[in-house]
């Protein structure tokens, strides 16, 4: 058969059947000439106009000047009467508005076709008219659009409706004073009008609520003979849902006219209305159900767009509620040989999310007979539902891991790849059973992987996972066999890799110190040069030089260490630069946000975009929060003696919001003093407050050193007042409570302008809740990468050992989350993962505290027989005062 | 996933596209400047597209963050694209009406050569379903009327069709379209 249809038509290719088969530019613009003839020669006319409009279509791109002239030589042509040459000549007029020059000239030609007798001209005229007009010109046509908007015709009518929506973007001013036209149109017979007219009318009252308000429920009553109007009217009503809701309002009926269109009779509107219910905020099993049963319906239609929808919505549906999703299984099965492998393919993913334990070994086979058929981006949807399913079945893992390896031999994209990878690693992460078989699978890959980043990644977390294995030694040999082969970037990143494993396992090291020794011969400067440096401290055999310049790496913030080295050189002094000065990076939480939100099943925002998300913030040296307040701060001259930033504490709320004033505090500790900064924001229209600040009763041993007003709070806009506190001498007592009080001068104000209607005013306080300063507010988290050694590095002398009992605490789980929020310490080695079904468990933590004091905290956790959690708490640190401090914190 | 409320607009339709069996464009229009904005990007975008169509005829497939569906007859392609989040339905309603159109216009002979000899009154056609985005119109009848051509005067039959000589056949054209 193609072979068929091929010879056809190279045959008409030959006998030049295709009339536009080798057109070229300026044979075609010279062609043009004959429009000046006169009389118009129509049918020759229309060819080489075409020809034009063609060449443009394929991207040709003509230059200012050539496309002006071909504009103007297609004026000449409206003396013509032929109809079709007419409607080229209006296209010809699109298509050249944007890059020709003068275009306004023809204005009075289409403005008198758009006004004339003939009916097959007036409606693309306007259109045409809509492509040349500018907003002086909309002045002079208004009156002629207005009339077009409400012509029986409705082609005209939807040509000026469609050609407002257009202008509207331009000229929303005019375009707005068409709304009664609009309202007309709304009540013609013509769907197409009506549907036309709907866009307009919402478009014009889109930001007036009451407006929306008042035309949905007006619309909802009478039903729309357009299935294109009622698609719009349902996303109309689900906006005002969401609307309505986040300001507190009733929804009810429109919830329910939601429902009724899952009875229309057109499908488009059925799904549109399905669509809408599952995607709502608010929808909850109940709404859900018949949504669902529709779906589950044109599950078994005949048309594959139908089913295409259909599985896509289900899929949809099952990351936020699985439940609902489990009746439409079987359905759902049958999909899974449909010839559509975009259907297949979401119904599979659709069915690991709702399906049980028992069938996914039955599904991931039938995966795997037709994975390679399918697009990159459907793999990547489906490598994203075995990652949510590997963490949701652990004691599946050999069979996932050992697909997810199959993929990863396959053909694909580094995107592809890369999500392949960032599963397994996410689940060796998360399941240590699966932690030998992933790194096999992963260490066979990079054999042969073509992607650096991937490979980088990769040797990165051998070098980090491998030397804690139970044979460390199997890895060396992968890792080394990257050196040999592998480009620079690669081999860089192997060496580190084998140095963390130098610097973990004793008996390797003699082996990698040869390993080493050669990679300093490398051609690379980065490699020779990490080479040279791991040699030199792994030669030592010293474990403290190991931890600290292998293991631990720079955890001071980038951004930071690049602002304070730059002042160094402008400010040469005779002192070394001090690394201790700079402040800790903040550990980066997300890190496990993404996984654990699909654990529990309420993953909704596991789209695979911000799966990816959490990987690539992590990567470039973005500003922090801290960052920004260190810009802010070292603003201020006052708190210039107070040294570098230690930490800054997450904002928290000391006015309910929705008060007449907002007041959220942000703790900014120091080596010896603390800043509390006072974020303000005025949520009343009719006042202007003047001389803000807060009076703060500081608890004993502090001191309030100076406080900083803000002078003026406008209505909404945030003003931010500052108390500078010293801290105590003695760090035991260096937690507390402040109360505040916001005091300010009010001076009444038009609401409207924000001016002050006198130059009085009265002065007001305002209570606010209390500041509480814990042992967290004094802690920068800061991770170990092998706590154990950090541990004994740190030897016995200031240890302190307690035990609480902690009653209130039901799980092991809920006790770490307390633990670690209390003392604001990082949890190392994911000791924070409590496995499930253990009656105990060990925390690791590990920071600085204020003045560079590292603090390492062991925590031993079991569930007491009669309820609760019994704790013993063992502390580390550099200062037996820090010890004590920590270890009170917690009883 | 995309747990969000669709915004309310007319804008539906993100590009049209007929290419032959070769892949190569016949006509194409992209209608959202922020999606394939440039000449090379399309060129791009419909080859994929048509390396991932042309085999199966399966009507619909996600490409690009967009939902395309499609229809194929002899040796045309029709595509119809939009938003991955529209009704896809909708979109079918297009591509139907695209097609029925172009039949009626080319009196059921859709295919590329008869195509070719048409092309003037099928881009207006394509105009008059699609303006910048907005749907225009979605019966094809309608749209026939539209372009001017009038199932009245059809009074010789396709044979004529694959006249050899151009000038020839133009004349039999206008004869048709006058």
């Amino acid at each position: 058969m193609m072979g068929m249809k091929r010879d056809k038509k190279d045959e008409e290719d030959a006998s030049g059947g295709n009339p536009f088969h080798n057109v070229e530019k300026t044979a075609v613009l010279q062609e043009a000439r004959i429009f000046n003839e006169t009389p118009v020669k129509a049918r020759r006319c229309t060819h080489v106009l075409t020809k034009i409009l063609y060449l443009i279509n394929q991207g040709e791109i003509l230059g200012t000047t050539e496309a002006t002239e071909a504009f103007f030589a297609m004026t000449k042509l409206f003396q013509s009467k032929d109809v079709v040459l007419r409607r080229m000549v209006y296209l010809g007029i699109k298509e050249l508005a944007m890059i020709a020059e003068d275009v306004i000239i023809v204005t009075s030609s289409l403005t008198k076709d758009m006004t004339g007798k003939e009916d097959t001209y007036r409606a693309p005229a306007i259109r045409a008219l809509t492509a040349i007009t500018d907003n002086t010109m909309l002045q002079a046509i208004e009156r002629y659009m207005k009339q077009a908007i409400v012509d029986k015709s409705p082609a005209v009518s939807s040509a000026a409706l469609v050609s407002s929506l257009h202008l509207f973007k331009t000229a929303p001013e005019v375009i707005k004073r068409w709304v009664n036209e609009a309202q007309e149109a709304l009540n013609s017979d013509n769907v197409m009008v009506q549907y036309h007219g709907l866009g307009l009318l919402y478009q014009i009252r889109k930001t007036d609520r009451l407006g929306v308000t008042k035309l949905v429920a007006k619309l909802t009553k009478m039903p729309l003979k357009s299935p294109y109007a009622a698609c719009h009217l349902i996303r109309m009503v689900c906006k005002l849902i969401e609307e309505e809701e986040s300001a507190g309002g009733e929804v009810t009926t429109l919830m329910d006219y939601l429902e009724s269109c899952l009875r229309h009779k057109s499908e488009m509107v059925i799904y549109e209305a399905a669509h809408a219910i599952v995607n709502l905020r608010r929808t909850g099993p109940r709404e859900l159900a018949p949504a669902i049963s529709v779906l589950q319906l044109f599950c078994s239609s005949p048309k594959p767009a139908l089913r295409f929808a259909a599985v896509r919505t289900l899929s949809n549906v099952a990351m936020t509620h699985p439940a609902a999703v489990t009746a439409c299984n079987l359905d759902l099965e049958n999909l899974i040989t449909d010839s559509n492998r975009s259907i297949a393919t979401l119904a599979i993913t659709t069915l690991l999310k709702t399906g049980g334990e028992a069938s996914v070994d039955r599904l991931m086979k039938q995966i795997a007979s037709f994975v390679s058929e399918i697009s990159d981006e459907f793999k990547v949807v489906v490598v994203e539902a075995i990652r949510s399913l590997g963490l949701k079945y652990p004691r599946k893992h050999s069979t996932l891991m050992s697909f997810l390896s199959g993929m990863l031999r396959d053909e694909g994209g580094l995107e592809y790849k890369a999500s392949i990878a960032d599963t397994i690693i996410a689940i060796v992460e998360d399941n240590p059973d699966a932690k030998e078989a992933g790194l096999t699978h992963l260490c066979e890959f990079i054999e042969d992987c073509e992607h650096t980043s991937l490979a980088v990644r990769i040797l990165h977390l051998l070098g980090r996972e491998g030397p804690r294995t139970k044979q460390p030694s199997k890895y060396i040999r992968f890792i080394y066999n990257r050196v040999i082969l592998e480009n620079a970037a690669v081999r860089a990143a192997a060496v580190s890799a084998l140095s963390h494993f130098g610097a973990t396992c004793e008996d390797l090291l003699p082996n990698i110190l040869v390993l080493l020794q050669r990679s300093q011969m490398d051609t690379d400067d980065e490699v020779r040069d990490r080479a040279t440096y791991f040699y030199s401290v792994l030669s030592r055999k010293q474990a403290a030089l190991n931890s600290q310049y292998i293991l631990e790496g720079l955890q001071a913030s980038l951004v930071t260490l690049e602002k304070a080295l730059l002042n160094y050189v402008q400010h040469p002094s005779e002192a070394p630069f001090d690394l201790k000065s700079v402040p800790l990076a903040p550990v980066i939480e997300e890190r496990h946000v993404a996984p654990t939100g699909q654990l529990d099943g309420g993953g909704s925002r596991a789209t695979p975009a911000s799966v990816a998300a959490p990987t690539a913030t992590r990567l470039p040296a973005t500003a922090t929060r801290q960052d920004v307040y260190i810009e802010k701060l070292s603003a201020i001259p006052q708190f210039d003696s107070f040294g570098p930033l230690f930490k800054s504490s997450a904002p928290a709320e000391l006015t309910e919001s929705e008060t007449e004033y907002v007041v959220r505090c942000v703790k900014h500790t120091y080596a010896q003093h603390m800043v509390l900064q006072f974020d303000c924001t005025n949520t009343l229209s009719d006042q202007l407050l003047e001389k803000v600040n807060v009076a703060v009763e500081a608890p004993e041993g502090f001191d309030i050193l100076v406080s900083i007003p803000c002078d003026k709070l406008e209505y909404s806009v945030l003003g931010t007042c500052y108390v500078a506190l010293s801290l105590p001498e003695s760090v035991l007592s260096s937690t507390g409570t402040c109360s505040a009080t916001l005091k300010f001068t009010v001076k009444d104000c038009d609401p409207t302008t924000g001016q002050p209607d006198s130059d009085d005013g009265y002065e007001d306080d305002y209570v606010l809740e209390d500041v509480e300063i814990g042992v967290s507010d004094h802690i920068q988290r800061a991770a170990k990468a092998s706590f154990g050694t950090a541990w004994e590095e740190m030897g016995s002398t200031n240890e302190l050992q307690e035990t609480f009992s902690l009653p209130a605490i039901r799980t092991l789980d809920e006790a770490v989350r307390n633990i670690i929020s209390f003392l604001g310490l990082q949890p190392c080695e994911w000791s924070d993962k409590v496995p499930e079904g253990k009656s105990a468990h060990t925390l690791l933590l590990s920071g600085v505290f204020r003045g560079g004091f590292e603090v390492l905290v062991r925590s031993k956790l079991a569930l007491s027989p009669e309820g609760g959690v019994t704790m013993q708490l063992s502390v580390r640190s550099g200062d037996p005062e820090v010890s004590e401090l920590v270890a009170s914190a917690v009883g | 996933m995309d747990n969000h409320v669709l915004e309310p607009s007319l804008y539906v339709i993100k590009g049209i596209a007929i290419l032959d069996n070769d892949g190569k464009r016949i006509l194409a229009k992209y209608y959202d400047p922020n999606t394939l904005s440039t000449a090379k990007e399309q060129k791009v975008f419909e080859k994929n597209l048509f390396n991932k169509t042309h085999r199966a005829n399966t009507e619909i497939i996600m490409l690009e963050n967009m939902t395309c569906v499609y229809k194929s007859n002899v040796d045309l392609y029709f595509y119809v694209m939009g938003s991955n989040h529209e009704n896809e339905l909708i979109l079918v309603s297009v591509l139907n009406c695209l097609y029925d159109s172009i039949s009626q216009i080319l009196r059921k002979n859709v295919e590329k050569r008869s195509l070719m000899e048409n092309l003037d009154v099928v881009m207006l056609a394509l105009d008059e379903i699609c303006d910048s985005g907005i749907i225009l119109e979605s019966d094809p009848t309608a749209i026939s009327y539209r372009v001017a051509l009038r199932n009245d005067d059809i009074p010789i039959g396709e044979q004529t069709v694959a006249q050899v000589l151009q000038s020839a056949k133009e004349q039999l054209k206008w004869s048709l379209l006058k």
